[in-house]
């Protein structure tokens, strides 16, 4: 099983420097793990200390959000393509209190 | 930092006055939610060439974030075309064109230019760029470029009479 995975600029010291990396897994977590095992520290970065992926992270599987297809339980096939950008975002008064005013998305 | 083809780092954003411009149009536009976009160049180019404003999803008056697919398909789009984020933008609008602590600590893409402006003043135009590193920000100057005014231009004048006409030709480049 093979799922190619894209990495941005920003992990890539994670990678060798390498833009796409191979991985297996059934399940995003399990394709996380997977890619921590040759890249060590790769996971941390995405996933936060709850267990849950990090706010400030988009993955993608193929052309959806995985927000919409179950998060880290999002399954995944062979020949899939995942996608992680760090997320943009800010704004002049911090992003904190308004994720707590409007509750987290995930 | 951008590296260029001598491993240089850039400290200056140079930004043609149009895109300055359409920035300037696209926040006072949203204004007074903060508007949000991307102007994207050749890879390793270092030059801003091509404005893209973006949706705010958040649309909020004091914070932004890119809607996720809209940002799937812009960085795809700039992958395809061999295309990188030479600058990220947002505005701010009632507080100066500084980067927040948010602004600091989300920053993910650390060779993008990102340039600030602020709406607070519909007379003022004020702009800053910084670069935003490990969460590490330090400013550097806008160098705005005027393109439409060509220091390359030459005219050269060729008159033409006749006992009834004038004719006046002016060739220019």
């Amino acid at each position: 099983m093979a799922i190619e995975v894209r990495i941005p600029t920003i992990l890539r010291n994670y990678t060798g420097n390498a833009k796409v990396v191979e991985g297996s897994g059934d399940t995003l977590s399990e394709l996380l793990s997977d890619l921590d095992s040759r890249h060590s520290g790769l996971r941390g970065r995405l996933v936060t200390e709850e267990g849950g992926l990090h706010r400030f992270v988009n993955v993608y599987v193929n052309d959806e959000d995985v927000r919409f297809l179950g998060a880290l339980d999002t399954k995944l096939s062979d020949g899939d393509t995942v996608t992680i950008l760090p997320a943009v975002a800010g704004g002049a008064f911090g992003f904190a209190a308004a994720a707590a005013i409007l509750g987290n998305r995930l | 930092m951008t590296s260029g083809p001598q491993g240089k780092l850039y400290a200056v954003l140079t930004i043609d006055r149009a895109i300055v411009d359409a920035i300037f149009a696209h926040a006072r536009r949203d204004h007074p939610d903060e508007a949000c976009g991307v102007v994207a160049g050749p890879v390793g180019s270092d030059r801003p060439v091509r404005h893209i404003p973006m949706q705010n999803a958040a649309r909020s008056m004091t914070f932004y974030e890119f809607d996720s697919m809209e940002y799937l398909k812009v960085w795809r789009e700039m992958d395809d075309r061999d295309e990188e984020a030479v600058v990220i933008y947002h505005s701010h609008t009632a507080t100066k064109a500084y980067p927040s602590r948010s602004d600091a600590s989300i920053a993910g893409w650390p060779e993008a230019h990102y340039l600030l402006v602020s709406t607070r003043d519909p007379a003022v135009e004020e702009i800053r760029s910084f670069r935003i590193v490990d969460g590490a920000v330090t400013e550097e100057p806008v160098r705005i470029v005027d393109a439409t005014v060509d220091p390359h231009a030459v005219q050269t004048y060729m008159f033409g009479q006749s006992p009834a006409t004038v004719d006046y030709e002016c060739s220019g480049r």
